[in-house]
């Protein structure tokens, strides 16, 4: 277990995972849940854990939506998708550069790109 | 100059581990006027107690100090002790030095300084301290108890056996409370109507028991042993002594579309009603928001038909004022709504409905006469999903309530297990978060659930539910344990939802000046030893507006609660507090600030013929405090501008003096 990494998901997360209840209602409600090796509501317990390293190097990081229905039905207030995303971050951190800097965008944008894609994608790819 | 006696507890370790009580009892022996100082394990104990006694009587001692736990704790067993040496009892003061000093701090040193500024604010009380006589007051022998569901109902008929006359007043039409909604009841699955009913009639027929129903409480004054409570009857525009109950003006009411209550708006009622077969008092009531009549001066066919002459368009609301010497709280529950559960498609689908919702649907006397019956087509339904936990053990706020709603594991697998026993053709499934069955063959009857009647229960939440154009409702759970998530055509989901206190609670607790906590539960004067009494005395909690309950715990507290009602109406005189309000009438400038902050009424003005300086005499209008009626709050004595209200007891002096001793330091 590394405490480093812990530590630095609960601090860019802001999340306490010790809310959670263990209903299960974020992997309830996950549309991605198919799509995922781990889901929602075992990133929150993990990361309790400390059992970072198998999150970081599962798929399930790319796979969240950050459509934050976790995050709207949790009833004790988690927000399972900002652990997500800090996972995510925290690999993004140890690769070094960003992948996404807010000048690449205008060359990639065409007009069906929905506003929120774009959001969505600085959230993955940039630091 | 007193002579006064320290007496310094270690409370086993509670003190003693955070504060140097040898060298507290060591620095208050110095302080003016202390004669006698010591320390001992255990004051509270009889040894303690005796060493007391026997310093009083050895030093002669005229005030005594202890340095302890909380006055809530143990002030009367000290002033007890004090007493039986025949020293005034209200010669003794407390420094709390355990929760105000030992168990909120760490550094022993700052803690044996805190413990000495507090013994030293004490003495500097006593020193001001005079003898007190407590008076006596009558107490009225008869009880009310606000509530008529089978909380309120077994608390009259306990006092009621006891000899004691009870009224209880009940906002419904009739008594009976949520438990006449409910068809069967765990973990014995007896029907609750064949249990309840007997108990209604009982209080109907029981001479001492008065029953305002279709009532409610609109004004409390007085104290403990003499309340004065203000009760509106509600206009029925029925004469109850007239009507038989018959039922013929509820058949020919041409109004036949208004949702009826009873059954949670699962089917339609007229606009005068009996509420169901078994009301007590079974009498009609006429809706006034619905009738004709009263609307619009049109119809009067109820009048028409009524063979007894018991309708009565004219009939007024009542107010009726009784005294009481104890008043009981059972003002019940209410399950929270579940509008705003949008992903269980609870307002979307007439096949998503709240657990009492499926009480009626399976109840003999509810909307399909105990048939299961899908609300949307009237199908029978295959598969069905209980969802737990809806609203409950939430800390969203406003979303739902953050305690456990205690009940709800528990008839959740009494529904799934009567539609299993009923329809085996069904598939059921129950999601949960845990299963909380600690009761006397609780966890048995919920075992049975899975293992005889093979309810699936799954443990995981659900996601969403979504109303299908087919009639079907996609059921999008998490089963955490195969660790897969489940997709479910289901016909009917049944939400558990959350209960909370009723809406009548908040603003009732307001007239009994008796606290609630943030949830609107009643609080009781102590969670384990005073379980049903309020803080403010002459009031008892009954049932599940002290917090979630069930059948038997709620009886079982309602038996408690008579029986502490009983002890109080048996005395004839209660022995009052004598730290009242006194008014220094020469220095009272009439100006009435205090009568208006007084919650008691316990001051009047009088005109009085005082002396002037000049050997003339005045009419001048002051203040008195009718010393049976104060309670003591102190109130007053903030709100004179001309110093003349204080505080036997807790005078502005004593105060000033305690004050004084801190800040010397």
């Amino acid at each position: 277990m590394n405490k480093f990494d812990k530590e630095q998901i609960l601090h860019t997360s802001g999340v306490n995972v010790l809310k959670c209840m263990r209903c299960g209602k974020c992997s309830a409600t996950c549309p991605s849940y198919d799509e995922m090796e781990y889901h929602p509501h075992q990133f929150v317990y993990m990361v309790e854990k400390g059992d970072i390293e198998k999150l970081m190097a599962s798929k399930s990081i790319y796979k969240c939506l950050s459509c934050y229905a976790c995050v709207e039905r949790c009833p004790r207030g988690v927000e399972p998708a900002k652990v997500v995303e800090a996972v995510r971050l925290q690999v993004i951190r140890r690769q070094g550069a960003n992948h996404l800097t807010p000048d690449d965008i205008p060359a990639l944008l065409d007009e069906d790109l929905p506003q929120q894609a774009i959001v969505t994608a600085m959230r993955k790819y940039s630091k | 100059m007193q002579r006064i006696g320290v007496f310094v507890c270690w409370c086993g370790s509670n003190i003693a581990a955070t504060v140097d009580v040898s060298a507290v009892s060591e620095a208050l022996s110095h302080e003016p006027g202390v004669v006698f100082s010591t320390n001992y394990q255990y004051m509270c104990s009889e040894a303690g107690q005796n060493l007391i006694k026997d310093a009083v009587r050895e030093h002669k001692l005229t005030g005594v100090v202890i340095c302890s736990c909380s006055p809530r704790m143990h002030e009367m067993t000290f002033r007890k002790a004090v007493a039986s040496t025949g020293l005034n009892p209200y010669m003794v003061e407390i420094a709390n030095i355990r929760e105000q000093c030992s168990w909120i701090h760490k550094d022993k040193a700052a803690a044996t300084e805190k413990a000495i500024i507090l013994g030293r604010a004490a003495i500097a009380k006593v020193h001001l301290n005079a003898p007190l006589t407590a008076g006596q007051s009558p107490v009225t022998k008869r009880a009310l108890v606000i509530g008529g569901g089978i909380a309120g109902i077994q608390t009259a008929l306990d006092i009621a056996d006891a000899g004691f006359e009870v009224d209880i007043v009940e906002k419904q039409p009739t008594i009976g409370g949520k438990m006449t909604q409910i068809d069967k009841t765990f973990p014995t699955l007896d029907c609750a109507a064949c249990i309840l009913t007997p108990k209604m009639v009982d209080c109907a027929q029981n001479e001492k028991i008065n029953i305002f129903a279709y009532s409610e409480v609109e004004e409390v004054k007085g104290f403990v042993g003499n309340f004065h409570v203000k009760i509106n009857k509600k206009a029925r525009y029925v004469d109850t002594t007239k009507c038989t109950g018959c039922g013929e003006c509820t058949e020919k009411c041409p109004m036949k579309k208004i949702p009826n209550e009873f059954n949670l708006g699962l089917d339609n009622r007229r606009a005068i009603y009996i509420p169901f077969a078994q009301a007590v008092p079974k009498v009609a009531t006429i809706d006034p928001d619905h009738c004709n009549m009263l609307k619009n001066g049109k119809c009067g066919l109820c009048a028409k038909v009524c063979s007894a002459g018991a309708i009565d368009y004219k009939q007024k609301d009542e107010t009726i004022e009784r005294e009481y010497g104890a008043i009981v709280v059972a003002t019940g529950y209410n399950p929270i709504k579940l509008d705003q559960y949008d992903e269980f498609a609870y307002s979307q689908s007439p096949d998503v409905v709240s657990s009492l919702e499926f009480e009626r649907l399976t109840n003999a006397a509810g909307p399909t006469g105990g048939t299961l019956l899908r609300p949307s087509d009237g199908k029978h339904p295959h598969t069905l999903v209980f969802v737990q936990c809806v609203g409950s053990r939430c800390s969203q706020e406003g979303k739902g309530k953050s305690y456990c709603s205690k009940i709800c594991c528990m008839y959740t697998a009494k529904h799934a297990m009567l539609t299993r026993e009923k329809y085996p053709d069904t598939e059921v499934y129950v999601f949960y978060i845990d299963v909380r069955s600690p009761g006397k063959n609780y966890d048995e009857f919920y075992r049975r659930a899975v293992e005889d009647y093979g309810v699936h229960y799954v443990k995981g939440m659900v996601g969403k539910v979504t109303p299908r154009s087919d009639g079907k409702l996609m059921v999008q759970a998490s089963d955490l344990l195969a660790g897969e998530q489940m997709h479910i055509e289901a016909d009917m989901v049944v939400l558990a939802a959350a209960i909370e206190p009723d809406k009548s609670a908040r603003p009732l607790a307001t007239m009994l000046t008796a606290s609630m906590d943030t949830n609107d539960f009643f609080t009781e004067a102590h969670a384990k030893l005073r379980p049903v009494e309020s803080p403010t005395a002459g009031i008892f909690l009954s049932g599940a507006c002290q917090g979630p309950k069930d059948i038997p715990d709620t009886v079982a507290q309602a038996g408690a609660a008579a029986s502490k009602v009983i002890g109080l109406l048996c005395k004839d005189q209660l022995t009052c507090n004598p730290c009242v309000a006194h008014a220094d009438q020469l220095m009272c400038n009439g100006c009435s600030s205090c009568e208006k902050v007084c919650p008691y009424g316990a001051i009047t003005y009088e005109d009085k013929e005082f002396r002037m300086p000049d050997r003339t005499t005045a009419i001048r209008r002051v203040a008195s405090v009718n010393e049976a009626v104060c309670q003591g709050c102190g109130a007053c004595t903030v709100a004179c501008p001309s110093g003349a209200m204080d505080l036997k007891g807790f005078s502005n002096s004593q105060i000033m003096a305690e004050v004084d001793a801190i800040c010397k330091m």
